[in-house]
């Protein structure tokens, strides 16, 4: 092996991969699946091993409602034959099931040779003979002991409940360690793991007599980070503030008015944002969408190939990134599941679009000689996909402002936290998203809260209707663990940056008028 | 390639013998899966696998109704790692906090059939008519997107009673997208089908249909938001019914924070919806639509509880006759609450309607909107199931009882809960296979409705 761990963004160094995973028999595996699909005729062969543990704690009103651990753990053999892929899997890690996995992708591959009507072919990629790459966290979450994490918990879930007006609160934490060994008949032998935790917490009022309820959860968000975040001891996420604040919070939207519907002024926190550049921009520039290989599931996209370069996607201000090298982020990868190591580049420049992500198969087919390294598949029995990077709104190069003075700037209109419901329709174009947290502006000034708010619009008016970005101080990380794509169905974790923004006249609505009530 | 090592009847046993807690529950799945898909006519992503996935839940007892619990899920196939598991799961429940939902074990109620046979299983010369079917479909002039996914799950359950119980699962589920016309502006539909192993799958019959919807397209009509009249298939309502049955949870109807919890305490059991005779059932019995007809889960949850494993899972009817008759609850909640416990089913089913077919109540129809399938469907409001989501690959303007003409997608804003107290008519039960949710919930079996004033929220551009 060749030592490439390097020093975290913070300028420690990181940790090595898991000794208990290098103990596996992944360069036994290695040659014996790749030599096996190589003599098969596959002109393209490559093995992943992946192994992905995870511990889910959720309790209910302070007391535990399940623990349970998780590790899953399988090797998968694809191969390109005749310009056909190929794919099978297997759990048994044993040289003697790779050479039989290795030959059942190959007969695969054959058998479907006379359905595939598009060769493939793979972009280059620079050989990475032996390499490590380990994500940036510095307590491993499975190191600490079960009983200190709820304990931990349960004191974020006492001070919840301990308030007046909270009737019932659920905390749970989520964790995942996720390891892959990667080798290929070009020679590149890639060892990566990568950890991420997403801690909840969530306070419930009742009114029992008028049958009504209200909720209001955390907004720290799921992080590629450690134990260190949950505790808040890296000082990324301020627990006892926020926790302090909630029940207020909640009281004060309870018995908030109803908003009033039609267009309206937004300033949007990261907090809610990010969903939304998740939903309207991340998806719409997945170059498999755009093609249409997702147009009988997860959908297409409006932002299709002929409009690269043309398509104005929103105001000039707009800028936005594709990457898998953003500290913490969920998407950050050494390399990707295709032995293509992490980039960053432009997906939105000037408001108009620029870019894709894509994987090995899907750059030369727009015409880049290579892949931006987006593929991954997220467990050893499914097929490695074009997956989401991190997409990022970049917030103002030019000046820091602050949400306070992007709110500043509006006479008559809401400022919205956090994210709660979401829904998109199958070409990205109609959004409708709702969250935590509303807050009337009047004149430049926050000026309480109000309820049952919903944003809807479509996506290229609602950025072409952004006035102003805030600046570095106001960007911030969100992400979800839970990126659903592909048939069979796979999930990935995804990070997305923005800063506070200003959109005009979108059209907010009612969700109580909207039920009929 | 099947063999998954150590046959999981023995990894049952010997994790049980293994066991040094005072009670163990044991669960093994051997998962064999195939699976096609295709986009513009060729393949793309394809292959097999074959997995384990199991758990061991450790119980240490302080009492019957006091326990603590922990729980370790594997899919290692190494038969050295089933002590490593058994011992993770003991140190878990050690220092485990007491659960809440602590009840007694079942006890052995006779051999399981089958316990030692080999697992189901598949592979990819299970789609052999399939894909000679849709050669025949790539060279026509539609462009065909689609998925066709085999499963054959078996599950052991064993547990330190003496309990055991085994089952097999085959699911199939077959979906073709369909377009028709220039890339920019295509028209598009939708046909799905589930099926336990593919036999007598009529593709010629689904592409059929998929061709006469697109016929359809030739002519197009926008529509301005509002209020139609709507008729939904049955696909449309497994996806509006199905988000229903989910959030039909006993506890958090007693405790007033669901849709289910009446106004002034209490549950919503017992309120009329509607005065058409619907009743919503989950059946493991279905003879059309069989699922595992017992508990097995290794983690408890608002509505299940480890507790419970092996519990034979009844028939319940979620809404009776049009009137709300139950909630999903473990043996745990329901005696907290004073009930009696109901295991959440893995089939849906919504019976009570007439012998009219879609095409029947299109023909019934002075002007509507038809719908094919509904999209990207969420939660908005909790308190009352308000429902988003999107029409897609088909709304059609239906005038003096015949389609006319393609209109526009939207985005609409509903609850099933409100869908139900609304409904004007109910067609012919059939089984279908529910779009947004069949990566969860394959077997369901629907009527047409028909609303009188379905909501659309917004127009859609997505084509």
């Amino acid at each position: 092996m060749i030592g490439v761990s390097t020093a975290t963004s913070e300028g420690r160094a990181r940790r090595a991969v898991d000794a208990e995973f290098r103990a596996l028999p992944l360069g036994a595996l290695a040659e014996a699946a790749l030599s096996t699909a190589r003599a098969a005729g596959a002109a393209h062969a490559d093995l992943r091993v992946h192994r992905l543990r995870t511990q889910s704690i959720r309790l209910r009103d302070g007391r535990v409602e399940s623990v349970a651990d998780h590790t899953d753990l399988g090797f998968a053999v694809r191969v390109v034959v005749d310009g056909t892929w190929g794919f099978a899997s297997h759990a048994a890690l044993t040289p003697q099931h790779a050479v039989a996995v290795a030959r059942q992708a190959v007969e695969v591959a054959t058998a479907l040779r006379a359905l595939n009507r598009e060769r493939v072919e793979l972009a280059p990629e620079p050989r990475y003979p032996d390499v490590e790459w380990v994500s940036e966290y510095v307590i491993d979450p499975f190191e600490v002991p079960t009983a200190q994490k709820v304990a931990l918990l349960q004191e974020y879930a006492r001070r919840l409940a301990a308030a007046d007006g909270v009737d019932h609160v659920t905390a749970s934490v989520l964790q995942v360690k996720e390891q892959t060994y990667y080798a290929d008949t070009a020679g590149t032998v890639i060892t990566q793991q990568r950890v991420r935790v997403h801690p909840e917490l969530k306070a419930v009022t009742v009114d029992s007599t008028a049958g009504v309820f209200e909720t209001m959860r955390t907004l720290a968000p799921p992080a590629g980070r450690g134990w260190e975040y949950v505790t808040g001891a890296d000082g990324v996420w301020d627990w006892d503030d926020e926790l302090a604040r909630i029940p207020g919070w909640l009281a004060e939207k309870a018995v908030a008015p109803g908003v009033e519907a039609g267009p309206t002024d937004l300033v949007i926190d990261p907090t809610n944002l990010w969903l939304t550049i998740h939903e309207s921009i991340g998806h719409a520039t997945e170059y498999d969408r755009a093609i249409g290989y997702e147009s009988a599931y997860a959908g297409t996209s409006f932002a299709t190939p002929d409009k690269l370069g043309t398509l104005r996607y929103g105001t000039p201000i707009m800028r936005v990134t594709g990457d898998r090298t953003e500290p913490f982020g969920l998407a950050t990868v050494g390399y990707d599941d295709e032995g293509v190591a992490g980039q960053r580049w432009d997906l939105i420049r000037d408001g108009v679009l620029v870019g894709y992500q894509l994987d090995r198969a899907f750059a030369p087919r727009l015409g880049l000689a290579r892949s931006n390294g987006c593929s991954y598949a997220d467990s050893a029995h499914h097929v490695p996909i074009q997956r989401m990077a991190n997409v990022s709104l970049a917030p103002d190069p030019e000046r820091d402002t602050s949400t306070e003075e992007l709110i500043s700037r509006v006479e008559n209109g809401l400022y919205i936290v956090g994210d709660k419901s979401w829904s998109i329709d199958m070409q990205r174009y109609n959004f409708q998203f709702t969250g935590q947290r509303f807050f009337r502006i009047r004149d430049g000034e926050l000026a309480g809260q109000v309820r049952d708010v919903a944003y809807q619009a479509t996506t290229t008016d609602f950025w072409g209707a952004m006035e102003a970005v805030g600046g570095p101080s106001t960007w911030r990380l969100g992400g979800a663990f839970n990126c659903g794509k592909a048939q069979p169905g796979q999930v990935a974790a995804v990070s997305h940056g923005c800063p506070s923004i200003l959109v005009r006249g979108i059209n907010v609505l009612n969700t109580r008028t909207e039920a009929g009530r | 390639m099947s063999a998954l090592g150590v046959p999981a009847g023995e990894v049952v046993e010997r994790a049980l013998a293994a066991s040094r807690a005072d009670e163990s529950i044991v669960l093994v799945t051997d998962a064999h899966e195939a699976s096609l898909r295709w986009a513009g006519n060729s393949m793309t992503t394809n292959g097999v696998s074959a997995s384990r996935h199991w758990a061991v839940v450790s119980i240490f007892r302080d009492g019957p109704t006091s326990a603590r619990v922990g729980s370790v899920g594997s899919t290692s196939v190494d038969q050295a790692d089933i002590e490593t598991v058994v011992r993770a799961a003991e140190e878990a429940a050690r220092t485990a906090e007491p659960a809440e939902d602590a009840v007694p074990l079942l006890a052995a109620d006779g051999p399981a059939p089958d316990w030692a046979a080999e697992p189901g299983s598949t592979g990819i010369d299970v789609f052999g008519e399939l894909a000679r079917a849709l050669a025949g479909g790539f060279d026509g002039a539609d462009r065909l997107y689609g998925f066709a996914h085999h499963r054959v799950h078996t599950t052991w359950l064993g547990t330190s009673t003496g309990l055991r119980r085994r089952y097999a699962q085959p699911t199939g589920t077959l979906e073709i997208n369909g377009k028709r016309g220039p890339d920019a502006d295509p028209a598009s539909a939708w046909v799905g089908t589930s099926t336990p192993d593919f036999v007598g799958v009529d593709v010629a019959g689904l592409l059929a249909e998929l061709s006469r919807r697109l016929d359809w397209s030739a002519k197009t009509v926008h529509l301005d938001a509002g209020r139609y009249e709507t008729l939904l298939p049955p696909s449309a309502v497994a996806d509006l019914m199905i988000p229903l049955a989910w959030a039909m949870e006993a506890r958090g109807a007693h405790e007033g924070h669901n849709a289910f919890a009446a106004p002034g305490g209490g549950t919503r059991i017992g309120e009329r919806l509607t005065e058409l005779p619907l009743t919503l059932t989950s059946d493991p019995a279905d003879p059309l639509l069989p699922h595992r007809p017992f508990v097995a889960t290794s983690a408890s949850s608002d509505t299940l509880s480890v507790f419970d494993n092996g519990l034979i899972a009844e028939r319940v009817d979620w809404v009776r006759d049009g009137v709300v008759n139950a909630l999903a609850q473990s043996r745990a909640t329901a005696a907290e609450f004073g009930s009696t416990v109901t295991v959440p089913g893995e089939n849906l089913l919504l019976t009570g309607g007439s012998t009219a077919s879609i095409d029947e109540l299109v023909a019934n129809t002075e002007r509507g909107l038809l719908l094919t399938t509904l999209w990207y469907i969420r939660e908005v409001d909790p308190a009352t199931l308000l429902l988003t989501g999107l029409t897609r690959d088909g709304v059609y303007l239906v005038e003096d009882g015949r389609v006319t003409a393609e209109v526009n997608n939207f985005r609409w804003n509903e609850s099933p809960l409100d869908l139900l107290r609304r409904v004007t008519e109910a067609g012919a039960t059939e089984p279908t296979l529910p779009r947004e949710w069949s990566d969860w919930f394959t077997r369901t079996a629907m009527p047409p409705l028909r609303i009188p004033d379905f909501h659309m929220s917004s127009v859609s551009l997505a084509k």
